[in-house]
């Protein structure tokens, strides 16, 4: 599809920007403070790529899985959707809302589904999710001129070639409320700037964006190709995205735990560690070795209950988290935190290879139903 | 929930005069546009430039040869005083990274927090920084002749305190400030590949956060004396105490060798 065609990227110097807002409490926002925030790190993005993805749009439809497609044309359309009816229940299919946009060309076709996995093919959730999964890899690689940019629930992800305040306004997205989101402004390095490329990279409803460069991208590859992971979107991020989803919802592993394996400390650094720690180092390093994040990163994961920073051991990018009330915010740089919000208590800057984790506050469920009482904001994260 | 994104509104650009200061609104101004304003009011003699409302603006600073005061009130972005000569720059809130990128003479003093690579290939002038700095702080500091930088970080550093540093002098006061608290210096690889200038800590480290390149011996009392008038400078900007600071305990930093990678390319 678009992987063909090529952007003018005229080499000027620079990196990509990253920003993450979210309210603890679950109240949702709609996506005008995110323009105004990612706007604001301009000179990070070079106008190849700008996406967002938002957590909590569709709670009509929290019950659904919602694919958010591009096409390259009505046959890949058509193709898809009959693979949608072999498999789902299709409860919704419409056009993403868009709008002319000055700075935004050549849009792909635009489509999102609300989909069931059909009751006869899955029996658990957890199985659910899988059958998901291979659905998104089938697509992605069997169907010329298809591609999912978004399969989660009651989320969605909005992306394509531009400066991401215009992807914003492209996609109408003051006209949806979330109670996370995540903004990410490409400067392409390696690859080229095409729709599909634009950051997050999302499966299920897990969500990545990213700004460095991943050299170890050929290694972890062909290691989540040994799980049923295809790497189709021509860019580094897309392995973070799948290696999130095997670690922590196949593997159970923990979100600090994930990030020893993304941003390993130095073995110099677990030899000095007490005996207990050291074991679990030591094991992560041996079982996960291959998907040791190599290269300078800062990146903001995401699902539906977290917003997680985590850069390079030796932070060769910048990450900002701060706090105000019930917001919590991971950036590229500090001024757009203070531009959005008056009333910033406090920033901090993580070290390198430790995460910052962004909690909500309550339950899920009483999120959905809403109105239910405020428990308590998360504890301090240390940084 | 609505969220209001505009707090800082006004009017954008407004430059006003008011007996020989001027006043500039930087909301909604391209950093472009911004230093070309600052650029101007310095050329015409004017003693005080006021930015309001600076949000991640880059360059603020860079390239004025005249001793012009800026006051800014916000987040400047990125490069903060880069290849300066001369300006002297205060801050209100924190900044970002790079702040004296190459800076040459002058001064800038941060009421807050700075980020990554505070002070890199800093070539001469003083940089206060209230509270703590993020990596690579004094990245290839330098120094020649007369021109010697002076960093001072009131809070603590994060890894590679001087990483290649050349020359000049930084001091890191490890004073309570930023996030938590800290009864000695978490940096790793402090002046890895250091070949010149020094880092006086008010603390302890232990042998492992020291670069292979850098040697640390406790602080004579002679050593103090010359960082002296840039602590009570410190303490006169934020109103520390100065003589508790000079009564504790320093670490001097230095270079094992002025040509630690001589041998490695050239035999």
């Amino acid at each position: 599809m678009l992987r063909e065609v090529r952007f003018r990227d005229d080499k000027d110097f620079s990196g990509c920007s990253i920003f993450g807002m979210m309210n603890v409490r679950g109240e949702r926002f709609n996506g005008e403070p995110m323009i105004t925030a990612i706007a604001n790190m301009k000179e990070r993005s070079n106008g190849l790529g700008g996406g967002f993805a938002a957590y909590g749009i569709y709670p009509q439809y929290a019950e659904l899985y919602c694919f958010h497609m591009m096409y390259d044309d009505r046959g890949a359309r058509e193709e898809t959707e009959e693979f949608f009816k072999s498999r789902f229940d299709v409860e919704g299919a419409e056009v993403i809302p868009t709008r002319p946009c000055e700075g935004v060309d050549d849009p792909p076709l635009l489509w999102r589904y609300f989909l069931r996995p059909r009751e006869s093919l899955v029996c658990s959730e957890r199985e659910a999710d899988d059958f998901v999964v291979q659905a998104v890899m089938h697509i992605n690689v069997r169907i010329e001129g298809a591609f999912v940019f978004s399969s989660g629930k009651n989320m969605g992800v909005f992306k394509g070639v531009g400066f991401p305040e215009d992807i914003g306004r492209f996609f109408r997205l003051e006209d949806y409320e979330g109670y996370t989101w995540v903004a990410h402004g490409r400067f392409p390095t390696n690859t080229q700037g095409w729709w599909g490329g634009a950051h997050p990279f999302n499966i299920l409803d897990w969500s990545v964006v990213h700004n460095g460069e991943i050299s170890s991208y050929g290694i972890n590859r062909r290691y989540l190709e040994m799980f049923g992971y295809i790497c189709t979107l021509h860019t580094d991020t897309e392995v973070i995205a799948y290696g999130v989803d095997l670690l922590l919802r196949k593997h159970g592993l923990t979100v600090e735990d994930m990030a020893r394996v993304f941003a390993a400390p130095l073995w110099t650094e677990i030899d000095r560690m007490p005996p207990r720690e050291r074991e679990v180092h030591t094991a992560l390093r041996q079982t996960y070795g291959s998907l040791l994040l190599n290269g300078p990163f800062s990146i903001i994961i995401s699902n539906r209950s977290q917003m997680i920073g985590l850069t390079d051991r030796i932070r060769l990018r910048p990450l900002v988290a701060g706090r105000s009330g019930e917001f919590m915010y991971i950036s590229s740089e500090e001024a757009p935190i203070h531009l959005v919000d008056d009333g910033l208590q406090e920033t901090w800057i993580p070290q390198g290879g430790e995460p910052i984790i962004a909690e909500l506050a309550e339950k899920m469920e009483e999120i959905e139903t809403k109105g239910a009482e405020v428990i308590s904001l998360p504890a301090s994260d240390s940084a | 929930m609505k969220i209001d994104v505009d707090h800082h509104a006004g009017l954008p650009g407004v430059f006003m005069r008011v007996d020989g200061r001027v006043k500039i609104n930087a909301r909604h101004l391209h950093y472009r546009e911004l230093n070309n304003m600052i650029k101007g009011a310095a050329s015409e003699g004017v003693e005080e430039i006021v930015v309001e409302n600076v949000f991640g603006q880059r360059y603020i600073g860079s390239g004025i040869r005249r001793p012009v005061r800026i006051v800014i009130h916000g987040v400047p972005g990125n490069d903060l005083g880069a290849f300066m000569d001369g300006p002297r720059i205060t801050v209100d809130r924190n900044a970002q990274d790079g702040v004296g990128n190459t800076m040459n003479s002058g001064l800038i003093v941060v009421h807050g927090r700075a980020g990554d690579i505070v002070a890199m290939g800093m070539r001469g002038g003083r940089i206060f920084i209230r509270d703590g700095v993020g990596y690579r702080a004094a990245i290839h500091m330098k120094e020649y002749r007369k021109l010697r930088p002076v960093l001072v970080i009131g809070g603590d550093t994060q890894d590679f305190l001087g990483e290649y540093m050349a020359g000049g002098l930084v001091i890191v006061l490890g004073l309570k400030g930023g996030k938590g608290k800290r009864s000695r210096f978490r940096a790793r690889h402090i002046g890895t590949g250091m070949h010149g200038g020094l880092i006086f800590l008010r603390g302890e480290i232990e042998e492992h956060q020291l670069g292979k390149e850098a040697v640390a011996v406790p602080a004579t009392q002679e050593d103090k004396e010359l960082i002296r008038p840039f602590v009570e400078e410190y303490a006169g900007y934020f109103a520390a105490d100065a003589a508790s600071i000079m009564g504790s305990d320093f670490l001097k930093i230095y270079a094992r060798s002025h040509r630690p990678f001589g041998g490695l390319y050239a035999y």
